[in-house]
């Protein structure tokens, strides 16, 4: 019973599972609360009625949201006791301020908009959720740069025997984390937007609440479509740097085994790690990999197997999360794009709506996997180039966190069907009708 | 050695400000099954903390998140030896923070008595583990210069421990009762008016008690006797209890609250007067106690934090101090539906 690797799949299980309800409070809280200001401007009942029948859908996930969220933030104290002693002043730091500045908003102000229908004007209301909505995507960014500092360490010097802090807007100007802001929102607001035309699309096929689910279709439409593209783009952006500063993860991710200058683009392979080359490959294109990686398409790209054995991540992993990722975020472009043009037209296309409602769960899964190919590609590192995952652990029995690791997975599994149910539950009954 | 005074002071304020907050509705969640005899009652109740609980609740992520910044070596330790516990406390959290959500979505009996029973042990674990949890860090928790800890969960609970987490529970149901004192009205007020003189009288007793236990079993009272002021701490809080009994007595329970509010505070720093400089004492060896200057991040970092802390912990009060306004006094009709 290694507590290095319970306590790996303890994190892992943890922090997949709070993403599963983040994105979803990051993408939708800002859809309801334009969904609200548009009620407060207009008096439109209709927008009202969206932002109630959402705001349910969005309370239910929020509240799991946060629960698991606080776990996380005491994990790296009982499972990651030696990497928090030796990153505390640098990475510590990011996660108070993070609770201080962005927590107490989120949560102070969700609880003013739960009860304070009826104490607050309609604007006021309105603007108690653009607070819920900026809170949650401002603690957003600092934990991204709290990840980005593992991802790609700046603004630090060892001394004492541990990192300290030596600047610190370098730390908040960190390009790793600024990168993966600019991608991680967007793509969460990818998920919020498939959310909603999801379910509208459900109830447009069954010719139920037709104006209030299209105009919900509409606004997520246009939302959807601006994060798709923005995704793409910044995750292109995001390629090249972890290209410049993780040669290894980018290696990996493209199973690419032997340093060459004009390296091709494996679309798709078998890796085998212990052979260390692919087993099977196809569709490779010339030199597009050092185009990708460096925007050149003679340059150098190094192989995994230049690495020391000790320093080489996971390349299975990384490579199918990669190429899944990548091709459903084309698959979002290209759907939201189609969508547009038919944005009037809903009803007359009961397969586009079809395939909508079936979409729902791919932006989970392609959220995830772009944290797991973000987190595995990092191995064997916890802090890339500074620490390994190996020394990182506490020293506790490994019994106490087979027990929790079990706990987790029981409580949080439990957890996630019932909340999936009541969303769904919701989700299925569709708005309440207008009391006279 | 001044930036790391000031830290230890703002850590055990926060801790400070944590139990005050959150111990009230984990008050009112350990009251709840008891009191709540009908659907209105128990929704009455779950209202009356539901603007507050999850703002209160990052209280204890901040002072979490203050300890990982200022003092890394605190957090690592201090989370690692403490485990079990803090899993537990975790799990208790974790279910009562969806109860309050999920218990309202499904109208059948036994699908609200499972979150009802969630929403009583997620109060009443955290009450009381955090009380055996602080009284056993007094005492001294046995860990090594590598931070091993030589224990169990079952070594927490000895004696004084268990003494702490009563004191602890006692407390936050007090401040709890007094909550709902000024929360609700009609037979459910005056059952919580019957079940606050009972506490008091318990309280009484158990924190005289855990006052004594402290000197044979800790050596908080060395600091005490080096610095008598200090002793003023001990005087507010024992002067605060009966003050509770004052407003209880003439049915003012804002001031009842803010007493009991008083004597939380002073009770945390009663221990943290004590603790100084001390955090996170080992009772194997006391060369490998954590204290508030063997354990600090780099200056750098503690003045950043500082900042950040002068700056932003006032406004989050004023804000936090805007909901209660918002939502002051007795609950009414519109606040009864969710
Ligand atoms: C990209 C966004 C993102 C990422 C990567 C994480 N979180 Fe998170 N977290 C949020 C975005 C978020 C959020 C959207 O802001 C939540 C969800 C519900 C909420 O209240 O805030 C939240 C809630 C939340 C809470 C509860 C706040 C409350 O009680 O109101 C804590 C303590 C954490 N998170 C801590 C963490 C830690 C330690 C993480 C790293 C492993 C982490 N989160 C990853
Ligand atoms: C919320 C989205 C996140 C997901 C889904 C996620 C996913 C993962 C996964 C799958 C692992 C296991 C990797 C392995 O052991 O092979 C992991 C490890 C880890 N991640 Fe993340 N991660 C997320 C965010 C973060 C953030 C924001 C941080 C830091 C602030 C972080 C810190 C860590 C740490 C400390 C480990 C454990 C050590 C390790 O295995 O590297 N993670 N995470
Ligand atoms: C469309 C083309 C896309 C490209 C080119 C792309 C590219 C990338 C790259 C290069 C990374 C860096 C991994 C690392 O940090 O090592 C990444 C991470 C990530 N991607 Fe994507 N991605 C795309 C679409 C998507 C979509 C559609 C989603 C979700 C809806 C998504 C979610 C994520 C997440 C959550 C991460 C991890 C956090 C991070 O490192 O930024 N990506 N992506």
């Amino acid at each position: 019973m290694d507590p290095v690797f319970l306590s790996r799949l303890q994190f892992a299980a943890a922090t997949m599972f709070h993403f599963l309800f983040v994105p979803l409070t990051l993408g939708l809280s800002i859809i309801i609360a334009y969904m609200e200001t548009r009620y407060a401007r207009t008096g439109d009942k209709l927008y009202l009625q969206m932002t109630k029948f959402w705001g349910k859908i969005f309370l239910i996930n929020f509240a799991v949201g946060v629960v698991t969220g606080i776990t996380l933030e005491f994990q790296f104290g009982t499972n990651w006791s030696r990497y928090s002693e030796f990153v505390g002043d640098v990475f510590g730091s990011l996660l108070a301020i993070e609770a201080s500045l962005a927590f107490f908003l989120e949560s102070t102000f969700i609880g003013i908009w739960i009860f304070g229908w009826k104490k607050l004007s309609a604007k006021a209301h309105a603007a108690v959720m653009w607070m819920v909505a900026i809170a949650g995507n401002f603690s957003a960014i600092w934990i991204l740069t709290a990840n980005g500092f593992m991802q790609h360490p700046v603004g630090y010097t060892i001394r004492n025997g541990r990192a300290e802090m030596t600047n610190f807007f370098e730390l908040l100007f960190n390009k790793f984390s600024i990168l993966q802001i600019l991608h991680v929102l967007p793509a969460a607001c990818i998920l919020a937007a498939f959310f909603v035309m999801g379910i509208s699309a459900w109830h447009l096929l069954r010719k139920q609440h037709i104006e209030f689910f299209q105009r919900s279709f509409r606004i997520a439409l246009v939302f959807g479509l601006a994060a798709s593209i923005l995704t793409g783009l910044t995750g292109d952006l995001h390629g090249t740097h972890v290209a410049e500063v993780q040669p290894a993860k980018l290696a990996a991710m493209e199973a690419h085994w032997e340093t060459q200058a004009n390296a091709p683009l494996i679309l798709f392979a078998i890796p085998d790690e212990k052979a260390g080359k692919n087993i099977v490959e196809f569709g490779a294109i010339p030199g597009l990999l050092s185009f990708l990686g460096y925007h050149d398409f003679s340059a150098t790209v190094r192989g995994i197997n230049d690495f020391p054995e000790d320093e080489r991540p996971p390349v299975l992993i990384p490579f199918v999360s990669f190429r899944v990722m990548v091709g459903l975020g084309t698959l979002f472009i290209f759907l939201t794009l189609y969508g547009w043009f038919r944005r009037n037209k809903l009803m007359e296309s009961p397969l586009y709506l079809k395939i909508m409602l079936f979409s729902i769960p791919l932006p989970y899964i392609a959220i995830e996997l772009g944290w797991v190919l973000a987190e595995v590609g990092r191995q064997p590192w916890i802090v890339y180039g500074l620490m390994k995952t190996s020394d990182a652990a506490s020293p506790v029995a490994g019994y106490q966190v087979l027990i929790s690791l079990v706990a987790f997975i029981a409580i949080y599994g439990l957890l996630g069907a019932v909340a999936f149910y009541l969303m769904a539950k919701h989700a299925i009954k569709g708005p309440a009708v207008e009391k006279p | 050695m001044i930036l790391e005074t000031i830290w230890f002071f703002i850590w055990g304020l926060l801790w400070a400000i944590f139990f005050m907050t959150d111990g009230f509705d984990f008050g009112v969640g350990t009251l709840y099954p008891f009191l709540g005899k009908s659907e209105d009652d128990k929704r009455a109740m779950i209202n009356s903390i539901g603007p507050f609980w999850d703002g209160n609740e990052v209280w204890l992520i901040t002072a979490g998140g203050v300890t990982f910044a200022a003092f890394p070596k605190v957090y690592a330790v201090m989370f690692s030896t403490l485990y079990a516990p803090l899993m537990l406390i975790l799990f208790a959290l974790i279910l009562r923070g969806v109860a309050f959500e999920f218990r309202g979505q499904i109208d059948s009996p036994g699908w609200k008595r499972i979150w009802d029973l969630c929403i009583f042990i997620g109060s009443f674990m955290p009450a009381f583990l955090f009380g055996v949890v602080f009284a056993n860090i007094f005492r001294g928790i046995p860990f090594d210069g590598q931070g091993v800890y030589h224990g169990n969960l079952l070594m927490l609970l000895n004696p004084y421990g268990v003494l702490g987490g009563l004191l602890f529970l006692l407390l936050f149901l007090l401040h709890g009762a007094n909550w709902l004192g000024m929360k609700t009205d009609g037979d459910l007020n005056i059952r919580v008016a019957a079940v606050a003189d009972k506490i008091w009288i318990a309280l009484v007793p158990t924190a005289v008690l855990f006052l004594i236990a402290t000197w044979f079993a800790t050596d908080l009272y060395a600091n005490y006797l080096a610095n008598p002021v200090f002793f003023l701490i001990i005087l507010c809080s024992v002067l605060s209890i009966f003050v509770v009994k004052f407003y209880l007595v003439k049915k003012d329970y804002f001031s009842a609250w803010c007493a009991s509010a008083t004597t939380i505070v002073t009770c945390t720093f009663f221990g943290i007067a004590g603790l100084f400089p001390r955090m996170f004492p080992s009772i194997i060896d006391p060369q490998y106690t954590l204290t508030a200057f063997n354990s600090s991040s780099s200056p750098l970092t503690l003045k950043i934090m500082l900042g950040v802390v002068v700056v932003f912990i006032p406004i989050v009060i004023a804000y936090q101090m805007w909901t209660y306004r918002l939502f002051q006094g007795k609950l009414t009709e519109e606040e009864m539906e969710y």
